[in-house]
Order: structure tokens, then sequence, then C-alpha cells
């Protein structure tokens, strides 16, 4: 006899976008640990293979995709037949003061962190590959929904839209038992931070501003995925699961 | 590139400084109206204006507005 366990990935075929660093390769891999056969996509092709070794389990599949390319979207979804969950991850940063967004920058977040994915969730509906009792997440911010950041502007934008779109969508896949939801984590360690301008400094003032006294890890964002992946929430659709070490009660 | 130039860029990210007081030498973390956002506002001209991708720990590390620019100028 299994163990109980509410929260078993097993059997369930996943696909899991921007997995080659931060959040989407722990989310990745604690997936596989809990009994899911992956499809992980990223940019970068050894960063996403490294992902891939990580992976337990067999029968995973990695895709190196840019997904901002429709033809490299058509070829990743002419790879999969069905899923029970997909995680919308892929994004990066772009700390920008208002009075310095440029169309090209506008576009460049825009794309990655918003049309993308939306697409991609649009095309995995539109060709049935979600299965009945599916799961979506976004990865999505607390910038944006809940809080405001200096320089954060276009990031809040792009993850706004992603609030927006989590509600609606979860209405009208509702009548296919197609649950859409969102994580909304602050901040988290990953490499995310390292590539943009914010220095370590910063990094270390802005700790104090958290009850918990600390960032969160990926693998803690992670386990909330895992959590709206899992039948567990069945019944939890349109929701946002605030994942902020307390950041947001101040 | 300009120092003239560069230091009207620096000081166009002010509002309340007036503009006249800006030199090199200009110590500029302590103004008054120095703030975190404009260190992102001066990151994001560097980038605008001469395409140089600043850190923040060059901010940081830097006293005066030569310092700034020195940084910018060895990139060009």
């Amino acid at each position: 006899m299994s163990a109980y366990n509410p929260f078993s990935l097993k059997g369930k075929r996943i696909l899991i976008t921007g997995a080659s660093s931060g959040i989407g390769r722990a989310t990745a891999i604690e997936c596989s640990k809990m009994g899911a056969t992956l499809v992980i996509t990223g940019r970068d092709k050894d960063r996403l293979n490294e992902s891939f070794l990580q992976l337990e389990g067999d029968n995973h599949v990695q895709i190196t995709t840019d997904l901002c390319k429709i033809s490299e979207l058509n070829y990743l979804l002419d790879q999969i037949r069905s899923l029970d969950g997909c995680v919308n991850n892929a994004g990066i940063v772009k700390t920008l003061p208002t009075q310095f967004i440029s169309e090209s920058s506008l576009n460049e977040i825009l794309q990655i962190n918003t049309i993308a994915p939306i697409l991609l969730t649009q095309q995995l509906v539109k060709r049935k590959i979600m299965n009945k009792n599916s799961s979506i997440v976004f990865t999505s911010s607390i910038s944006g929904v809940d809080v405001a950041v200096l320089g954060n502007v276009l990031y809040s934008t792009s993850k706004g839209a992603i609030n927006g779109f989590v509600k609606n969508a979860a209405l009208d896949l509702a009548s296919k038992n197609i649950r859409v939801n969102s994580v909304t984590p602050a901040m988290i360690k990953t490499q995310i931070l390292k590539e943009g301008s914010i220095s370590e400094e910063q990094l270390n003032d802005e700790l104090k501003k958290y009850p918990l006294k600390r960032h969160g890890l990926p693998e803690e964002v992670a386990y909330a995925i895992i959590y709206l992946l899992s039948d567990a929430a069945a019944f939890v659709t349109g929701s946002n699961l605030l994942i902020d070490g307390g950041f947001t009660l101040l | 590139m300009e120092l003239k130039k560069f230091i009207e860029n620096f000081a166009a990210q002010f509002d309340e400084t007036d503009s006249k007081i800006f030199t090199a030498e200009t110590k500029f973390r302590e103004l008054d109206e120095w703030s975190s956002l404009i260190a992102l506002s001066v990151i994001a001209m560097a980038d605008e204006e001469y395409g140089i991708k600043l850190k923040g720990d060059d901010i940081r590390n830097s006293h005066t507005i030569q310092d700034i620019f020195n940084i910018i100028s060895k990139g060009l």
C-alpha cells in the first residue's frame, strides 16, 4: 500500500517553463521528487540540461525553447500530447524608473513575462492538451499585485497583467475543469536578482522589511506550486497564493 | 564622451537640487535629495545615453560625479 499523500503528483504529466534556473529549476526538481513526469523548457540549453540531470525518476523530457518565437512554441506544443499540469514560470526582471521606459524595454518584458505564457496557455487549451482536472500555475509576484517596488514598474506591469489573466482564465476554463492559479512570491534568492542592478547591500537592507527576517528559497515557492498542481487543491481556482515571509503585513 | 554634458545628464535626475551646483567634484551621495530611486535613474541614464550598464556597486563605490564618469569612460 502506498503512503497517504494528497499532495502527490504521481502519474501526472507536467510542463514547466523557465526550468533552466531559479524557481523553475527548483519546481522541476521538487515535482519530480513528488512523482510527476516532466516536460521542462528553457532558453539556455546547457543550464536546462543541468536541471534535467537533477530530476528524479524516468521518462522526463527537456526541450530547449524560446517561447517568444512562434515556430519554437509550435515545435514544443507538437511534442506534447496531454498534460495534467503546466507551470508558466519563465520570466525576466528589468529595473528602470518610469521616465526611462522605452518601447523596446516594455515590449521585451511584456513579451517574455506576459504574452508568451498567455499564448502558451491559449494553445494548450485550444489543442486540448490539458486534461480534465488539470491545473495551470503562473509564477507571478507581489510586485504589481500587492505592492510596488522602486524602479520595478515594468516587472509590476507584466505581473499585474498576469494577475488579471489568472482570475479571468480561471472563470473561462472552469467548465473544462481546468484550474488556473498563481503564486505571488516576494524576494526569492535566485540568479535573476544577481543579474540586475541591485547591490548586495540593497538586498540586505531589504531583509529588514521581512517579518521572517530572510528572503525566500526557490524550493519554498516550488512547494506552493506543487500544492496548486496536486489534487489537494482540486477546489482551488483563480487564487493567488502569497509566499512573502510576511512582507505585505507591514 | 564630454564631461560637461555628463554632469548635465547626471543633474537632470534631480528635481529639487539646483542644477548649477553640480560639478565633477560634487559628492553626490551627500546631497539631501540623493536616494535609491535617483541611483536607479543614474543607472538607467548611463544605459540610455552611453549604452553602459552600471552595477549598484559602481554607484556605491563612487564618491564624486567624476568617479562615475570614469567608470563609464572605461566601458566605452
